[in-house]
């Protein structure tokens, strides 16, 4: 009878499935996993380094850069470690942008999760119309900020600038002149006509999503019972976000210790029962449809509530260009800050948002500079692929990658 | 959520196990050497009355250059300001040990969060791994290894993590150049990626600037 043994096989980092660059060492049993060992780092640009030679507000861009699908929350967090030392607060109006962008990113994020994780385990089609639906929320995030992923839009006091008037229309290609017409009618209005627009429509497109998943028999053989985890280890292992209410607890900073204007909306937690990936993909439906009803709320209150964006701080906030032309001070203020930047008292914060992924902090020490001393990230995704191991032993080969979809991975923040 | 609370049990149950506590920002900081560590760890794990049952983060802190600046700002008046190239580390204004390790815990039952620091000095960078505390210490000790060279005792598999394989010092260190030692490319001569001294030269951009500002200081 031939000897059996255990075979050590590489997975990744250039794989389809790795979702960036994960490569794994698995011990493998057949077909069988006895032990993962993911090999991280590949990623690793030293942003909290770099982060110490940079004056506060040109670190803004890099959060945008770690985690490249929730741009926007990892900038919430950063502002408000810095608005924490400072101790200022942002205006009402902009707290409650920043609270419809993080919303807008959180169905941005679920929405690449989603496509992702079915392609990967076989559903080809859920990807395109996810991605249609991305398309509309990018086209906010570029009107807002003028980019369409690293936008780079809150500030320390505020936001960057207000909504546009206006949302930007499709110009005439040579391609689609008939077209035209149809794809410009919800874009007649301004931003926030085109984001109310948008959420009439996507409750129907998550519906879309859930036909072909929900009920379907390959989808639950894929995602039920796998990578099961108990809310006890789920804790001990410091899961955060979906990962730590699939497994049942209703855990969400936005409720447990609110931010921005969180208390004042309205919404649900969605939690699941037995703690296995299709827990965890219904939890993030769910959320994708009370972040859908959030955005509503935060539109009607910004269309009804106009006001400034940013504090009227010349020491944190730079003043308007036309300010300066005038006003003496106005042009000292704005030579000083984009020199120098504004200094931060002594002292350290920690501020943490609940991020698509779980919770996001930035931990930030002082020493009185116009730069961060040290600043730690706290990456959702850092501690969920530490339970990788725990989570893929005794599963087959191919559960290994439904697992790092179920986790949410994205190497930008857990290499940072 | 309130502080006060978690204050008070904290002198009350942990008397004489920590050496500082610091409440600012609306946070609560508690300073522990490594001898009480465990002891501390395990009751704020294990106490009902704390239930600290999440490790959130952990990470390593260097406070080499800690209060030191690039130009001088109170003399510049009578000497003008340098282009800030030629750093100073002379008045670090640290009175600490080096280093030290920051534990954020996490309580989700009161909903309270608490940081801890230890104090490590350079000489003897070892702590005991609150690894059979909390799981989730496994990456997080790896990290502050591989990126400030504090060793965790008792930590299974204390390998580097961000940094690439064969990776020699401990980049997080304030002494460590931003640009690193080494850079990498293909050499066409001998068909493979080989490893070269570093060809750039670290430069400042924006000075590092401290400045005395009364807004602050004022209410303390």
């Amino acid at each position: 009878m031939p000897q059996i043994r255990n075979y050590t096989m590489n997975f990744g980092p250039q794989h389809p499935a790795a979702h960036g660059v994960l490569r794994l060492v698995l011990e493998m049993d057949g077909e069988t996993i006895v032990r993962a060992d993911p090999h991280v780092g590949l990623l690793h640009r030293a942003t909290e380094k770099l982060a110490e030679t940079k004056p506060f507000n040109q670190n803004i861009g890099y959060m945008d850069r770690l985690d490249y699908v929730s741009m926007m929350c990892n900038e919430h967090a950063y502002v408000r470690a810095i608005e924490k030392l400072l101790n200022i607060e942002a205006p009402i109006r902009a707290q409650y942008i920043r609270v419809m962008f993080d919303e807008i990113t959180r169905i941005l994020n679920h929405l690449l999760w989603l496509g992702a994780h079915a392609i990967d385990i076989g559903a080809m089609s859920v990807l395109l119309y996810t991605f249609r639906e991305r398309e509309d929320l990018l086209d906010c995030y570029e009107a807002a900020s003028g980019a369409r992923m690293h936008a780079n839009y809150y500030r320390p006091g505020g936001v960057y600038r207000d909504l546009p008037d206006e949302m930007p229309k499709y110009a005439a290609s040579q391609f689609s002149k008939k077209d035209l017409e149809r794809r410009n009618a919800n874009r007649q209005g301004s931003l926030l006509d085109f984001i109310w627009d948008f959420t009439e429509r996507f409750p129907k497109c998550v519906d879309d999503y859930e036909t072909l998943l929900t009920d379907n028999r390959i989808w639950k053989q894929r995602t039920v019972g796998i990578g099961v985890v108990t809310l006890e280890r789920a804790i001990q292992l410091g899961f955060t976000g979906p990962m730590l209410r699939g497994s049942g607890l209703a855990w969400d900073l936005r409720k447990k210790q609110p931010y921005a204007v969180y208390d004042q909306l309205d919404f649900a937690i969605p939690i699941g029962s037995e703690g296995d990936s299709y827990d965890r993909y219904l939890v993030r439906v769910e959320e994708m449809r009370q972040s859908n009803y959030i955005i509503q709320q935060c539109v009607q209150w910004l269309k009804a509530n106009p006001g400034p964006v940013t504090l009227d701080d010349y020491k944190v906030v730079p003043p308007k260009r036309e300010a300066m032309k005038e006003d003496m001070e106005a042009l000292i203020h704005h030579f000083k800050l984009f020199t120098e930047g504004y200094s931060v008292p002594k002292g350290e914060a920690y501020a943490a948002v609940e991020h698509p992924k779980g919770e996001f902090g930035i931990y930030l020490v002082s020493d009185g500079a116009n730069k961060p001393y040290r600043m730690k990230i706290r990456a959702a995704g850092f501690a969920h692929l530490s339970a990788m191991d725990e989570m893929v032993r005794g599963h087959m080969l191919a559960d290994v990658v439904a697992i790092i979809g179920t986790q949410d991975i994205v190497f930008g923040e857990i290499d940072r | 959520m309130s502080i006060q609370i978690l204050q008070e049990r904290l002198n009350e149950r942990l008397t004489g196990k920590f050496e500082n506590i610091i409440v600012a920002n609306n946070e609560l900081t508690i300073e522990v050497s490594t001898k009480e560590l465990h002891t501390v760890c395990h009751i704020l794990r294990f106490d009902q009355q704390f239930d600290f049952a999440q490790l959130i983060d952990l990470c390593g802190i260097d406070y080499l250059t800690y209060g030191c600046d690039d130009w001088e700002t109170d003399e510049a008046t009578y000497t003008g300001f340098s282009r800030g190239v030629e750093r100073v580390h002379e008045k670090s204004t640290w009175k600490n040990p080096r280093f030290a390790v920051i534990y954020h815990l996490l309580s989700l039952n009161h909903n309270w969060r608490l940081r801890i620091r230890v104090f490590l000095p350079e000489a003897n960078l070892i702590i005991p791994s609150v690894l059979p505390i909390w799981a989730s210490a496994l990456w997080y000790e790896r990290e502050a290894f591989d990126l400030f060279g504090i060793l965790f005792e008792g930590h299974p598999d204390l390998r580097r993590i961000l940094t690439d394989y064969g990776f020699i010092g401990h980049p997080f260190r304030k002494d460590f150049p931003l640009s690193g030692h080494v850079e990498v490319r293909y050499d066409p001569d001998q068909k493979r990626v080989i490893y070269q001294p570093v060809s750039i030269e670290p430069r400042i951009l924006v000075p590092k600037v401290i400045r005395d500002d009364n807004r602050y200081t004022e209410d303390k």
